[in-house]
């Protein structure tokens, strides 16, 4: 046992005693089995150390497995953007080249790609989804990526493999494109070969055979873009070379018109601004957005004053559970200084009361104070039947910030009494007593004796009260109307209607960040070991 | 040598005439005011209150008499003016008033201050117990005011005319009838009693041990770890969901391909584990600080006396900390019990828990059903804690301990 | 002629049984819906009719509906599909079919044909809103209001909503755009006919939310089916919107003083979609199910149990009275001609088009 060991050396031995106990005696000081002391502590403080983790451990994988690290990927949603890169991937790499800060649109690479991804999104099914992550950031992009998808496989690009296809038969035959691609051509012919690779992955994830489909118009285009921009061609082979002269002279298909004709917004700069300041993987665009910022081509800046709504949102959350802590306190106290003074047998029949609320669900305490305080409700019928407010004068006590105060308040209670009443009920009441006879008037001796006892209960009961309110939805959500909704009522609200998950995750991130700093506040002012709860 | 007189006896009378005669006023503004005559009311309040202040205490010595006689007095006037409703409320009325009487005239509002306390004190005191009775009814009256709601005839949170006026029309079981008939409401109940009860001994458990290894005195990175126990209670619950969801759908599909076991079970499995640690903070809170207190030379005590640290935790240890262990338990109990947002999405269907039904309950079609389902759940609460406290009574006077 | 076509379903629906068990149908299987009234008329009129004849399928419920794009679209990213049966509005149907969320149906192929012989496609008409999406009713967004509280001239136009000097105190309107912003434009003066195209500039969405800025501190705003009934049942507003169905069994079910008023009613439709990457078995059986439940007659035995339309114009003489009451269902549908004299018909190209611009906006607007 590390204990006896650790018993049977000099209780109390400071590391300076045990140095001038090592200089007076000759040798190492021993321990009872012969070992040096300095040796058997450090081994008996090892043994310890393990097995307080050894016991730690099993809880702690079990919570960083099944919580944290769940948490934490969420959490990083708030950062990722993968969407842009793996939807539009050649219109991300050509856009990349291109000057944001000029004025002219985009040139015929960008299109020939743009119109080449939105033919693979479409098929896929992705295209809409990038609208609407798109359109967080400039309104107009989910319909305008909507209106285009319908389009897309209408475009005239259907011109080119007529064109290719009567200059030379074989290039109808999917076998000869893949026999040429597979050979030096696919270095002469870079975005024909990268297509050609989607189309062959495209093909086997539907389980069909590419050389059984027809060669699809994108593929043409790209063939006639590289054949048009420079392809090194010559010696590859002869039927390219025929093409690549032929296509300098063949009717081309102007593809900005054609998106133009799609949708008009495609012609507008703006969005392949926004395309290509959101094509990184990794964006701060949530985060911005989530403190009423915007991420534009030319950096950071304020929305427009009537979105700007996370700011009055996280103001009015920490504002609101404030005032539900401050109140849950004023009530708190007296109830539980009562409740541990009074003889226990009243006590714990009181402590019914208490607990009572604590059983009841949830829902049916919120549902509850919907009865209670709305205008038909209990509290106005009452009122008004005492007379003391006008019928036509009823009190608006619900969907408003009132609402969420009392009702969170009600629900708060049980967890500021508990904690108050497990501190002050181990404060002997002789101390107050003694106080009082040593002269101190009633107010001095609960102010500077008892009090200061019953803070760590304040403490444990407030951090406890507070952080539960932070993060609270249900009940806001039922009674808070619209003045009365926190900051959690809105991610839940991306989670669940409007999708946007990245945002919620970066609400959520700063929510928690908050949290965090206070439970270490109060870490560091209170000490975590003091909480009690019952 | 004078004698030590000590004050036990009733006021003078002219302070109890101005003290009921006062509370006579205010009753009667208030009820003057419900018939539209406030001043009357005031008038005729102050002067039935004085006059009852002086005849229960001079003339009335027997109290249940005076009392009863009061009430039914009230009662018959309520019934002339206002029919049922009005003797009900005329009831009420005179049997506050007739308390009040007494209270106030015999003395009894200093039973609970010391012989010394002045009268200043005295009304102090009673005035704090006043607003620790106005909290206490804070507390409960939510719930008392919806449980009759779960006898509406209606399927709305309303009180019907009907119900006002007790008329047995506007009362029906009904809501009572759909939840003991619902194999939905029932299934709810069967969940809630299977997942509740294995998540908190799993974070009980778990939780004990690992509060136990934080409280010996050198351990390494306390505060981080302790950061992470805790992590469950502070992270907001909508998050939690949804990144649980993620990680229990893997876990989910790895038990079912991999593994094998069937589908249901898995799903009572991700429920479980995801209860139980939102619990674990509870349990971990409470414990530690019942360990702050826990004398260790009792542990090196009983090492010195020859037992080994198993039988020294289950024989020493856990006796001491078990009232921390088991109140964690109730807030870890409770915590599965009424969690509704995780449930939601981490479980399936064929797991909703009794609060997964309430919640579809509410939000889809309101019905008080899910106020049947909390009135019963209010009388077993009540049940148990009237059996725990009698229980603890019993064993107390088994033990010849005085009442503490 | 009806017994006959019963009969002759009872006997399709007895041999497909038979033969399906030979290609190993799933026996479970989880269908989500609203909830309610809703999901019980789905159950007598679709479930129980189906289990009866199929004893060894097993049906759990989930109330899901609500939130079924968010679920739908977990589940497919953590690949654990735990639904078999979708019923969404054609919005959200829209939506999951476009993003590759819900199966694609071929109506002819794999729907039954109506009874009086037109092709499901035919037969469905114009409720076929998307691929992925198989109606089964129709239903409106609508306003209710207190009939004791709106005084001696009850509304009889949409605009009584704006009007709070004939009509004063609360009312109640859904916490999404949809319906919000059309009522909102109709009653600013815009004629019928251009909303659409007003709505899609941005001048016109703040035009709408200017308008219902007029009444934004008398709204109670609701998020749920149930909430508008409960509000009036309670007196707590004088009118709001909510779905008819609601009003219907408010008033004919619950006899509250609540009138409805079927002026510019939104006609909406609600059916099943079926997730994408359901394995063979379980696509099967939900395929058999459907096949039955969204025949003419079942859709049909729908409206005994709620005041929805039938998605199949050969279900709606079928239509008979209501299981309970014994009334009428016919002039309590939102398509019934007496009724249906000024309709807008929800637009859902546009609001596919144009969801995600408005809601930001919306919610922005109302968070403020």
């Amino acid at each position: 046992m590390t204990d006896q060991t650790a018993g049977t050396a000099p209780a109390g031995l400071s590391p300076d005693e045990a140095r001038r106990a090592d200089a007076a005696h000759t040798g190492p000081m021993l321990a009872a089995d012969g070992t040096p002391l300095k040796k058997s502590l450090a081994r008996a403080l090892r043994r310890q150390k393990l097995r307080a983790l050894a016991l730690i451990a099993p809880l702690l994988i079990f919570v960083l497995v099944t919580f944290v690290v769940p948490i934490g990927d969420m959490l990083l949603r708030s950062v990722q953007n993968g969407i842009v890169a793996d939807t539009l991937p050649e219109t991300v790499e050509t856009l990349s080249d291109w000057d944001h800060d000029g004025t002219a649109l985009p040139g015929d690479d960008v299109w020939t790609a743009f119109y080449i991804d939105m033919w693979f999104a479409v098929e896929r099914k992705e295209h809409t989804r990038l609208g609407t992550r798109l359109n967080y950031e400039l309104t107009g992009m989910s319909s305008m990526f909507r209106k285009t998808g319908r389009q897309v496989d209408r475009f005239d690009t259907d011109v080119y493999g007529e064109q290719f296809v009567a200059l030379d038969p074989s290039w109808g035959q999917p076998q000869s494109w893949a026999a040429m691609l597979d050979g030096p051509a696919a270095d002469a012919l870079p975005l024909t070969a990268r297509t050609w690779e989607r189309w062959k992955d495209f093909n086997a994830e539907e389980g069909d055979k590419v050389l059984e489909e027809d060669i699809p118009d994108f593929l043409f285009t790209a063939l006639y873009h590289d054949l048009t921009h420079g392809a090194e061609v010559e010696g590859v082979s002869d039927r390219l070379s025929a093409a690549k002269a032929a296509a300098a002279e063949f009717e081309p298909v102007d593809l900005s018109a054609q998106f133009a004709d799609a949708d008009e917004d495609l012609g507008n700069i703006d969005v392949w601004k926004t395309l290509q300041l959101y094509s990184p993987r990794v964006t701060s665009g949530y985060f911005a957005n989530s403190v009423d910022m915007q991420l534009t081509p030319d950096g950071i800046e304020a929305r427009p004053e009537n979105q700007q709504i996370y700011g009055i949102l996280f103001k009015r959350t920490l504002f609101m559970s404030l005032v539900i802590t401050g109140s849950c306190i004023l009530l708190a106290y007296p109830v539980a200084w009562l409740l541990s003074n009074l003889p226990m047998r009243t006590a714990n029949l009181l402590m019914i009361l208490v607990l009572l609320p604590f059983w009841t669900s949830l829902l049916v305490r919120t549902s509850a104070w919907k009865v209670m305080l709305q205008q038909q409700g209990v509290i106005n019928d009452v009122l008004v039947w005492l007379g003391l407010v006008a019928d036509d004068a009823r009190l608006t006590m619900i969907n408003n910030q009132f609402g969420t105060i009392v009702a969170m308040t009600h629900i708060l209670l049980p967890f500021m009494i508990l904690p108050m009443y497990s501190v002050m009920s181990t404060i002997p009441p002789s101390y107050l007593r003694a106080a009082k006879s040593l002269g101190a008037t009633n107010w001095t001796a609960f102010w500077r004796v008892y009090f200061p006892q019953s803070v760590p209960g304040i403490g444990a009961g407030s951090i406890l009260v507070f952080i539960l309110a932070i993060g609270y939805y249900i009940t806001p959500e039922i009674v808070g109307g619209n003045t009365g909704t926190f900051i959690s009522n809105r991610i839940a609200y991306h989670i669940s209607s409007s999708l946007n998950w990245g945002l919620a995750a970066a609400l959520g991130t700063i929510l928690l960040a908050v949290v965090l700093v206070l439970y270490w506040a109060y870490d560091k002012i209170v000490g975590i070991d003091n909480v009690k709860l019952g | 040598m004078s004698e030590l007189v000590i004050k036990t006896g009733r006021p003078p009378m002219n302070f109890t005439l101005l003290m009921v005669g006062g509370f006579g006023l205010i009753l009667g503004f208030l009820t003057g005011n419900v018939v539209g005559a406030p001043l009357i009311g005031l008038v005729l309040g102050a002067a039935v209150g004085a006059g009852l202040g002086y005849v229960l205490n001079t003339m009335v010595p027997k109290k249940a008499v005076g009392r009863w006689a009061v009430i039914g007095a009230f009662a018959l006037v309520g019934l002339v003016f206002g029919g049922f409703g009005g003797a009900v409320g005329g009831a009420l009325i005179g049997a506050v008033l007739g308390w009040f009487a007494y209270w106030v005239g015999r003395g009894r509002y200093r039973d609970g201050v010391p012989l010394y306390y002045t009268p200043g004190q005295t009304l102090w005191w009673n005035s704090f117990l006043f607003i620790c009775g106005a909290i206490f009814v804070f507390l409960i009256t939510p719930i008392l005011v919806v449980l009759p709601l779960s006898f509406n005839a209606e399927d709305f949170f309303t009180f019907t005319p009907e119900m006002l006026r007790l008329d047995p029309e506007g009362y029906s079981l009904k809501h009572y009838r759909d939840f003991f008939q619902t194999s939905d409401w029932q299934l709810a109940l069967k969940n809630s009693l299977i997942i509740a009860p294995i998540a908190t001994v799993i974070s009980v458990s778990l939780g004990t041990l690992a509060a136990i290894g934080l409280s010996q005195s050198h351990v390494p990175f306390k505060r981080p770890i302790m950061a992470v126990l805790i992590s469950p209670m502070i992270v907001p619950l909508i998050i939690s969901a949804t990144g649980m969801f993620f990680f229990y759908s893997t876990l989910g599909n790895f038990l079912e391909d991999s593994v094998g076991l069937s589908k249901s079970f898995v799903g009572y499995v991700k429920v479980i584990l995801a209860h139980a640690v939102l619990g674990i903070p509870f349990v971990i809170i409470t414990v530690t600080a019942t360990l702050v207190g826990f004398d260790r030379s009792l542990t090196r005590a009983a090492a010195n006396m020859g037992a080994d640290p198993v039988t020294t935790f289950f024989r020493v240890q856990m006796p001491l900390i078990l009232p921390g262990v088991i109140s964690g338990g109730l807030f870890a109990f409770i915590t599965s019990f009424d969690e509704v947002v995780v449930v939601l999405f981490v479980g399936s269907a064929a797991q909703k828990t009794l609060p997964w039904q309430m919640f579809i309950g509410l939000r889809e079609q309101i019905s008080p059903t899910i106020l049947a389902v909390a009135t019963i759940l209010v009388c077993i609460s009540i049940a148990l804690l009237a059996t725990l406290e009698i229980l603890r009574r019993r064993s107390e006077r088994l033990r010849g301990m005085s009442p503490g | 002629m009806k017994t006959t076509a019963s009969v002759l379903a009872l006997a399709a629906v007895a041999f497909t049984g038979v033969a399906a068990s030979a290609q190993d149908m799933a026996n479970e299987m989880t269908i989500v819906s609203w909830g309610g009234a809703y999901q019980k008329s789905q159950l007598k009129a679709y479930v129980e009719p189906y289990v009866a004849a199929h004893p060894e399928v097993k049906v759990v419920w989930d109330e899901s509906s609500a939130e079924a794009v968010a679920k739908l679209r977990a589940m497919n990213e953590a690949n654990n599909i735990t639904w078999d049966l979708v019923d969404v509005e054609a919005a959200d149907a829209i939506r999951l079919c476009d993003e590759g969320l819900a199966k694609e149906i071929d109506f002819d192929g794999e729907l039954a044909a109506g009874d009086d012989g037109s092709s499901a496609t035919d037969d469905f008409g114009e409720s076929i809103v998307s691929d992925c999406f198989i109606p089964q009713i129709v239903f409106s967004t609508t306003v209710g209001y207190r009939t004791d509280l709106v005084g001696d001239t009850p509304p009889s136009d949409i605009c009584a909503i704006f009007d709070l000097e004939k009509y004063p105190g609360k009312r109640s309107l859904n916490k999404r755009p949809l319906a919000n912003v059309e009522w909102a434009l109709l009653c600013d003066g815009v004629a019928k006919e251009d909303i659409y195209e007003v709505l899609a500039t941005p001048e016109g969405q703040d035009q709408a939310l200017a308008k219902l800025g007029t009444i934004k501190d008398q709204v109670v705003w609701w998020t749920a089916g149930a909430d508008t009934p409960q509000l009036l049942a309670d007196g707590e507003v004088v009118m709001g919107s909510t779905y008819n169905g609601r009003l219907f069994s408010a008033i004919a079910e619950q006899n509250q003083p609540i009138g409805m008023l079927w002026d510019a009613q939104m006609l909406d439709f609600d059916g099943w979609i079926v997730p994408e990457g359901l394995d063979a078995p379980r696509l099967a059986r939900v395929m058999d199910f459907l096949k039955f439940a969204t025949d003419s007659q079942r859709l049909a035995d729908q409206a005994k149990w709620i005041s929805y339309g039938p998605a199949r114009a050969s279900s709606a003489s079928l239509v008979s009275t209501h299981a309970d009451l014994g009334i009428e269902m016919a002039p309590h549908m939102p398509t019934d001609p007496a009724n249906a004299k000024n309709v807008f018909v929800t637009q859902y190209e546009f609001w596919a088009d144009y969801r995600d611009d408005i809601d930001a906006k919306f919610q922005a607007w109302l968070a403020q």
